[in-house]
């Protein structure tokens, strides 16, 4: 039996990519934040997951205004760094796992998650962006991705209490896989950040503090954040947050924090981190 | 959102929905375009020819042309979508959160590193 066995949460700033593909991670404005995943990419090789579940948002990428689907999972073979307008990331091409997707897919579908099924896809800084933090700069990423996208481009998105659940069902749907895989689900986005108008650079420190202390084992009360409390009080891009719910739901009841990792800025936005296991 | 006002009464912030989806198709739409080399080489070639591939109204191909971002956005682009022309200008996301602010390049800097705009400040209220 499949099982899940830890989670992340971390904002996926297009800039940090910027970052690494010009080789500017040494530089004074840099060096903090990747020192604050040093003990991620410790924990991530030591725990050497066989699949991560990451859970991220397109950015206009590989979803236009044509077809704007609230959950899609990722079910090919394989995804390509998109080309978001400066040319693709020159990181390795994402492996899939068709086999767990398409069972995830059926799964979730059967337990009332309408999810669309994508089996061509191009990934945009939503999902690389977390490995790079998570991993390096590897020659090949070291485990397989399932890429699960969430819609928060287009208001609304799904309520966090609807991510929340969505975590919950993706749990017991791992159990019934039938593999000894083990697996990490990575819930990405925020932390506050206003990337439009007037109103950009908005950042919300002690909103992003109150999110951080209640991910952990207090997660029902952000579930019932609405979304217009994100945008008003974190920016109109600080929604994403509802991303990290579906993390969280895929994790036990209790929960325990292993590292948390906060910094401002990052280009236009409040960067956060944590990572959590079961209790036990 | 219906019925009520589409910025829900959040100062200098457009809540990006189905009505500005629709507003904005054609927009959003050359923005997608700018995903492929061969059309952001168009697009540089001739600003003018290249965007009247799209069905786009005089006031959002003005808009575009100025790099006039808070006049797109009021016209129905989406920030992420504008984010293309806005790589195809070879400009970062901050160079051009820093214009729709108003904002010089560096006050804005300034201002991220000294912990980002406070949530509490007043700013101007978005057109359209």
């Amino acid at each position: 039996m499949a099982e899940i066995v830890g989670g992340a949460a971390m904002s996926h700033v297009p800039a940090i990519g910027a970052s690494i593909d010009n080789g500017k991670t040494q530089d004074a404005y840099w060096q903090p934040v990747f020192r604050g995943f040093a003990f991620s990419r410790q924990w991530l090789a030591a725990l050497k997951p066989d699949v991560a579940i990451v859970v991220y948002n397109d950015h206009a990428s590989a979803f236009s205004l044509d077809i704007i689907p609230t959950f899609a999972i990722g079910c090919a073979e394989s995804f390509a760094p998109a080309d978001e307008g400066w040319g693709a990331r020159a990181v390795p091409v994402i492996e899939g796992h068709p086999d767990l997707a398409g069972h995830l897919a059926r799964e979730l579908v059967l337990d009332s998650f309408d999810m669309t099924i994508v089996n061509k896809m191009d990934v945009d800084h939503g999902l690389t962006v977390p490995l790079n933090l998570m991993c390096g700069s590897p020659g090949a990423w070291p485990f397989k991705v399932v890429p699960l996208c969430v819609n928060v481009v287009h208001f609304p998105p799904p309520t966090g209490q609807r991510c929340f659940d969505l975590g919950k069902a993706i749990r017991k749907a791992i159990a019934s896989y039938g593999s000894s895989e083990r697996i990490v689900v990575f819930g990405t986005g925020g932390m506050s950040h206003q990337l439009q108008g007037p109103r950009a650079g908005l950042i919300n420190s002690d909103f992003d503090k109150r999110f951080l202390d209640r991910i952990a084992n207090d997660p029902e009360s952000l579930a019932r954040i609405p979304h217009l409390d994100y945008i008003r009080d974190a920016g109109s891009e600080a929604v994403e947050l509802v991303m990290w719910l579906v993390m969280r739901g895929a994790l036990a009841e209790c929960t325990k924090e292993l590292h948390r990792f906060y910094h401002v800025p990052v280009s236009n936005t409040a960067l956060g981190h944590i990572i959590l296991e079961d209790a036990r | 959102m219906s019925g009520g006002p589409d910025n829900a009464g959040i100062p200098g912030t457009i809540i990006f929905d189905a009505k500005r989806a629709r507003q904005g198709y054609a927009l959003n739409a050359f923005c997608m375009s700018l995903m492929q080399p061969e059309n952001r080489t168009a697009f540089k070639a001739g600003e003018n020819a290249y965007l009247a591939r799209f069905a786009m109204t005089p006031e959002q191909r003005g808009a575009v042309l100025r790099r006039d971002w808070n006049g797109m956005l009021a016209l129905g682009g989406n920030i992420y979508y504008l984010a293309k022309i806005a790589a195809t200008d070879g400009k970062s996301f901050q160079q051009i959160a820093a214009e729709m602010s108003g904002m010089t390049q560096e006050h804005y800097a300034q201002m991220m590193l000294a912990g980002g705009r406070a949530p509490g400040e007043s700013v101007e209220k978005p057109r359209g």
